[in-house]
């Protein structure tokens, strides 16, 4: 459905993308992840045809939206950063604007009203936007990309701003318009694509480091298990026996967190569950685990991990070119 | 591209801009009309259209000085230029909106002309004339003044430069005159928007000058593509 080939942008010395490509399938949700200033906008900014691209394509169902942006924009719905809002009409009024700004042919009223439910502005219809609140604004906004009924929609960062209720409703309102709809939305937040995306691609400083489903890049990012346990037991002893369990390859002991438990944090190695072993072994000894944790990746470690296997594996292709 | 037409006609009309073009268009020009005319008892209108040009160089920054500064400014150009419509559409359209403001405030003005049927004999002729080589220009003018907005996101700036760069087109051929450089003089003169209005002032139809206007007209909206194009770019 959305096609984009090798696109560049270059603003004077800055590479602000750099050969950026991914296809999104019929149907799919795909979060766009990175950092500020990585790249997202421009990309999205390019896609939708408000920004040209140095080098490269991109297509929307088969449509390349340099040469035939007009055919190309009319299947898209876009959702920028700041809603392009004119904050002196009433919802009405914007939607009404939009409407025959896209040359809309669908039943007018009816289309209109079916969004403003979709959404949930019906309550606000005939109110001025300059008055609402940030989360209407939002819901507007997303109103706007919905007119003409779009196959593509694209978001960029729709929940930045948002107070975690607004969050969750926007969120789930996304999940739903992609079931009809080919989504593309853009965060920095890494749990807000884990709770809606089929795929994550993710850029960091205008490259694309990893694109994955996202049940692998959760994956991929926690093969590494990092884990903190809770035993109760003879410190020094505890952790000579995990570090005997096979598949740890490091444990510490991080301290004592109420009057007879001690946590520990383990590192087990790439592929191996270690939780399992790790229960029968305390449970011979009869320490009792009162808890376990995974730790959760933030965003910057998936980066640093992305971005360190993608070194590794240059390094060795690079000793494989040497050696060849 | 209707429908952004219909939205900068409204958008006139819901802050105070548009009332205060058309008042302030009105008032002026009732006045010199009154002065130029009716006390210096004359039926002749030409003094009172070489007046109201200069007014212009006030009027028209009023109209065209927000057009697309402030739609980048509030990012909302986004939603324009990113809608299946063509580039050229969207200025075009929002030139249309400024002009048919004051097209419209023009030929209300006109009814001023009412009272020299009572009181003497004009030439309707040279009147209609006058009033198409006005529309005209007004519609250079116009252009020139969507081209600056869409340079800067400040509306003052915009306003500014709208009424010096109308201003200097004025002035230009009254300064050639004094430019014993002949090469100079005759391009200034040709830059000079009055040069060609003074044919309309004596009742001709000159398709020259139609052309010349419309052309300054078109150039202008085509610059304004450019700018765009420019920014999509770099």
């Amino acid at each position: 459905m959305i096609e984009i080939n090798g696109i560049t942008k270059r603003y004077g010395n800055k590479l602000a993308a750099d050969n950026v490509s991914f296809t999104v399938n019929a149907g799919e949700i795909m979060g766009f992840l990175g950092p500020n200033g990585a790249g997202k906008s421009t990309t999205m900014n390019i896609l939708t045809g408000y920004l040209s691209a140095t080098e490269g394509s991109a297509k929307i169902d088969g449509i390349d939206i340099f040469e035939n942006p007009i055919e190309a924009k009319r299947r898209i719905g876009f959702l920028p950063e700041q809603p392009p809002l004119y904050l002196d009409m009433t919802v009405s009024e914007y939607l009404n604007f939009v409407y025959e700004l896209k040359g809309c042919r669908l039943e007018r009223e009816k289309h209109i009203k079916e969004i403003c439910d979709v959404v949930k502005i019906t309550d606000v219809f005939h109110r001025v936007i300059r008055n609402l609140s940030k989360g209407y604004k939002q819901r507007v906004g997303i109103a706007q990309a919905l007119i003409g009924n779009p196959p593509v929609l694209i978001f960029d960062e729709p929940t930045v701003g948002l107070d975690p209720k607004q969050i969750i409703e926007i969120r789930n309102l996304i999940k739903k318009l992609g079931k009809e709809h080919t989504i593309i939305l853009s965060t920095h937040i890494l749990s807000e694509v884990q709770a809606i995306c089929d795929r994550i691609v993710v850029i960091n400083q205008g490259r694309i480091v990893a694109n994955e489903k996202t049940a692998n890049l959760a994956h991929a990012v926690e093969d590494r298990r990092r884990m903190t346990y809770n035993i109760c037991g003879p410190q020094n002893e505890v952790l000579k026996v995990l570090k005997s369990i096979p598949g740890v390859v490091y444990a510490e002991a991080l301290g004592q967190r109420d009057s007879d438990s001690v946590s520990y944090m383990i590192e087990s190695a790439e592929n191996i569950d270690v939780r399992k072993p790790l229960f029968f072994a305390m449970a011979e000894k009869r320490w009792p685990v009162i808890g376990m944790d995974v730790m959760g990746m933030d965003l910057e470690d998936v980066f640093l991990a992305l971005i360190n296997d993608r070194s590794k594996q240059q390094n060795k292709k690079e000793k494989k070119g040497a050696r060849a | 591209m209707i429908a952004i037409y219909k939205k900068e006609l409204r958008s006139y009309f819901v802050s105070p801009i548009g009332y205060i073009f058309v008042a302030l268009f009105l008032a002026v020009s009732s006045l010199l009309f009154t002065y130029t005319t009716l006390y210096s008892g004359t039926c002749e209108v030409n003094l009172y259209f070489t007046f109201l040009l200069y007014i212009f160089a006030i009027l028209i920054p009023l109209l065209t000085m927000r057009m697309l500064s402030e739609e980048k400014k509030s990012k909302t150009e986004q939603i324009l230029l990113t809608s299946p419509v063509s580039l050229f559409s969207v200025i075009f359209a929002k030139y249309l909106a400024a002009f048919t403001l004051f097209a419209g405030t023009l030929l209300a003005s006109c009814l001023n002309f009412i009272v020299l049927y009572f009181y003497g004999e004009p030439n309707s002729v040279i009147m209609f004339s006058t009033v198409l080589g006005i529309l005209l220009i007004g519609s250079a003018f116009v252009a020139i003044g969507v081209f600056i907005s869409a340079c800067t996101e400040n509306q003052l700036i915009s306003a500014l430069c709208t009424i010096v760069a109308i201003l200097a087109t004025l002035i230009v051929g009254t300064l050639a005159n004094y430019i014993t450089f002949t090469p100079l003089r005759v391009v200034l003169k040709w830059i000079s928007v009055f040069e060609r209005f003074y044919v309309f002032t004596y009742g001709y139809f000159d398709v020259v000058a139609l052309l010349y206007y419309v052309s300054i007209t078109v150039i202008f909206l085509f610059l304004t593509v450019r700018v765009f194009e420019k920014r999509r770019w770099e």
